[in-house]
């Protein structure tokens, strides 16, 4: 009895973590979880593959339409399209998973610290995560480029701390409900110190929603980079870009060569979508099992 | 039993007038009033009462449990220690080291996705100071001490996978693995069935023995505390109204509340139509009226009780009982005719 039990659970030790990440969540959640999975290995291993220099410029190639050199053509400066989404997708990519890390470390971190210290503290936090909420990310993702200049950095670092509320209050209120059951007082009588019950007990048994509105900000935080780039504020010319290239085709529409700005359009549309379908579907799961 | 303690003349833990209110909505409710008991190294104290009459509430005070908004008064003193003032480190010391609690419901106070070995493991690594396989293996010894043979399996598995019984077994492993020098234990049994109850008991007071550890043993069954315990404190509506040796509390009671606590409990020799109870409902501290607590329920009331508040005295060398009449009533309250209750008891209003 004891040895089976120990050879059996041995491999479903590792294949766990795998399958329950995506059982239970339909199968819409499982089709946008490998739309995922597909952008993201597109953005890993695109650079390597792409047919043609992303940021190869010729002029006599501009607005060179779809061949079997360029499978979409050329944009105004003769460069390939399909190569420049290629290499695109990993800012497009890299961005949005910057702020969603930085946003659920902050964001986990004070809804634990509010939560285990409560008082005061919890009153503080609070407040602080209601002014920020106030104002619109974008808004202050600008505000920044303003200040420290535009690009990447300065937008990402500025959404980061505009998505932190957003995380710090489902772990507030989650760890909350966590906090207030009998279990966290036992270990709190056998002398654990409250970083460790939060750290070990608390944060593993909300993770799930953690993972699941992280999610959704990546969706979201995708949006913002893009229409930060759109409008100039964000990635820089030449690098290639998802939201760079939206703006850039702009021109493109005006004179009858509109496929730059709608592949990368379509593009970012179907990586949200996935994102956020996926997102809503954690969501769901970890509420039904909370 | 073993001296782990050290040799003062002064008991273990001291409760002194302790008084608890709690904040709900808007106003603060009495829970306990001026509680006073103590526990000597080693030895078993049984705390005894209805369900609000304060029993997990003096135990919350000792653990430093207490809701939030909680105010209280008075003293608790452990070895030395004034443990309603102990804060941050001192307090964590205190609760790793010095008391362990083992709670009624075992499987609401273990975290349902961690495995029993973690469960046990995590102390010793953080507050003991040990390795890993270390631990393990003590983990492994401790769970053969309270009785659970297939240890290496039960650590491996999950609260869910255990029974009521097993579980708090595992309870009692964690709350002795720390060696603390008091345990607290809120009606560990209650929430099992009567054949586990009695095991577990035996593994408890077996594993207290060993150690040499000093119980605060909660219950509202008089019989279990009757067969544990060294003393016992009957609480009633946040007060102490009865104290004395816990193996004279069923033929000797000195208050009319134990007797009548000791007259509800069914007599397996004799077919009861109708099960005695203690008419009325039981009374908690805020709404206990202003002369005795118990007197609205009491048959032998008077007058007097009615209008004064009784003090907690002393009845000879065998214990304090707070009721007036306690001198003139002893060793009559369990008499039929005198008794506070009686088997037809007509208006026990629940």
């Amino acid at each position: 009895m004891t040895t089976t039990s120990i050879v059996t659970q041995a491999p479903s030790k590792k294949m766990r973590p795998r399958l329950s990440f995506i059982s239970g969540i339909g199968l819409t959640g499982q089709i946008s979880f490998w739309v995922i999975i597909a952008v993201a290995l597109i953005a890993a291993v695109g650079p390597y593959i792409v047919p043609a220099d992303p940021n190869a410029v010729d002029l006599e190639y501009a607005y060179y339409p779809p061949s079997q050199w360029f499978w979409l053509g050329t944009d105004a400066s003769g460069r390939d399209i399909f190569s420049r989404l290629i290499v695109g997708s990993r800012t497009a990519l890299l961005g949005p998973l910057a702020v969603v890390a930085m946003a659920t470390v902050l964001g986990t971190v004070l809804g634990l610290v509010a939560v285990w210290f409560g008082g005061w503290v919890d009153a503080l936090i609070v407040r602080v995560i209601d002014a920020i909420f106030a104002f619109p990310g974008i808004l202050v993702a600008i505000l920044a480029t303003a200040l420290f200049g535009a690009g990447l950095p300065a937008a990402t670092i500025a959404l980061s701390i505009a998505y932190t509320p957003y995380i710090a209050r489902i772990v507030r209120s989650a760890a909350l409900r966590e906090r207030n059951l009998p279990y966290i007082s036992a270990l709190q009588v056998q002398g654990r110190h409250g970083f460790a019950i939060s750290a070990r007990h608390i944060l593993p048994n909300v993770s799930g929603l953690i993972v699941a509105n992280a999610t959704l900000c990546f969706g979201l935080a995708l949006i913002d980079l893009a229409a930060l780039s759109f409008i100039g504020f964000g990635v820089q010319p030449p690098t290639a870009d998802w939201g760079a290239m939206v703006g850039g085709g702009m021109s493109g529409i005006l004179q009858g060569e509109p496929l730059e700005a709608i592949a990368a359009s379509v593009l970012i549309v179907i990586t949200v979508a996935a994102v956020n379908t996926l997102g809503a579907r954690l969501v769901q799961r970890s509420e039904s099992r909370a | 039993m073993t001296a782990t303690h050290r040799s003062t003349d002064a008991p273990l833990l001291s409760v002194e007038d302790l008084s608890v209110e709690l904040r709900v909505g808007e106003e603060m409710r009495t829970v306990l009033k001026q509680v006073s008991f103590s526990i000597e190294a080693g030895q078993t104290v049984g705390l005894v009462g209805e369900s609000g009459s304060g029993k997990s509430m003096t135990v919350r005070a000792i653990s430093r449990l207490l809701p939030e908004g909680a105010q209280t008064s008075g003293r608790i003193g452990f070895d030395g220690l004034d443990v309603l003032d102990l804060r941050g480190e001192a307090l964590r010391k205190y609760r790793a080291s010095d008391v362990a609690m083992i709670f009624q419901d075992a499987r609401a106070h273990t975290n349902p996705v961690r495995r029993i070995g973690d469960f046990l493991t995590e102390s010793m690594i953080l507050n003991g100071k040990i390795g890993r396989k270390k631990a393990e293996q003590t983990a492994t010894e401790l769970l053969e001490a309270v009785g659970i043979h297939d240890a290496a399996r039960r650590l491996k598995q999950h609260p869910h996978e255990l029974s009521g019984g097993l579980l708090q077994r595992v309870m009692i492993a964690s709350a002795v693995a720390a060696r603390p020098r008091l345990i607290l234990a809120d009606e560990p049994t209650t929430a099992l069935d009567v054949t586990t109850q009695a095991e577990v008991m035996a593994i408890l007071k077996r594993m207290q023995q060993e150690y040499g550890m000093a119980m605060l043993f909660i219950t509202h069954d008089l019989e279990l505390a009757g067969a544990v315990c060294d003393d016992t404190v009957v609480l009633y509506a946040g007060e102490v109204v009865e104290q004395q040796q816990a193996k004279r509390l069923h033929h000797d009671p000195l208050h009319p509340y134990t007797a009548a606590l000791v007259q509800a409990r069914p007599d397996i020799n004799q077919r009861a139509d109708r099960l005695p109870s203690v008419p009325g409902h039981p009374t908690t501290a805020y709404e206990a009226p202003a002369g005795c607590a118990f007197a609205p329920r009491c048959r032998l009331a008077q007058e007097r009780c009615r209008e004064t508040k009784p003090e907690l005295v002393a009845i000879g060398d065998h214990g304090e009982s707070r009721c007036v009449r306690a001198v003139e009533l002893r060793g009559t309250l369990l008499m039929s005719g005198t008794t506070p209750l009686t088997a037809d008891t007509e208006e026990a209003a629940l």
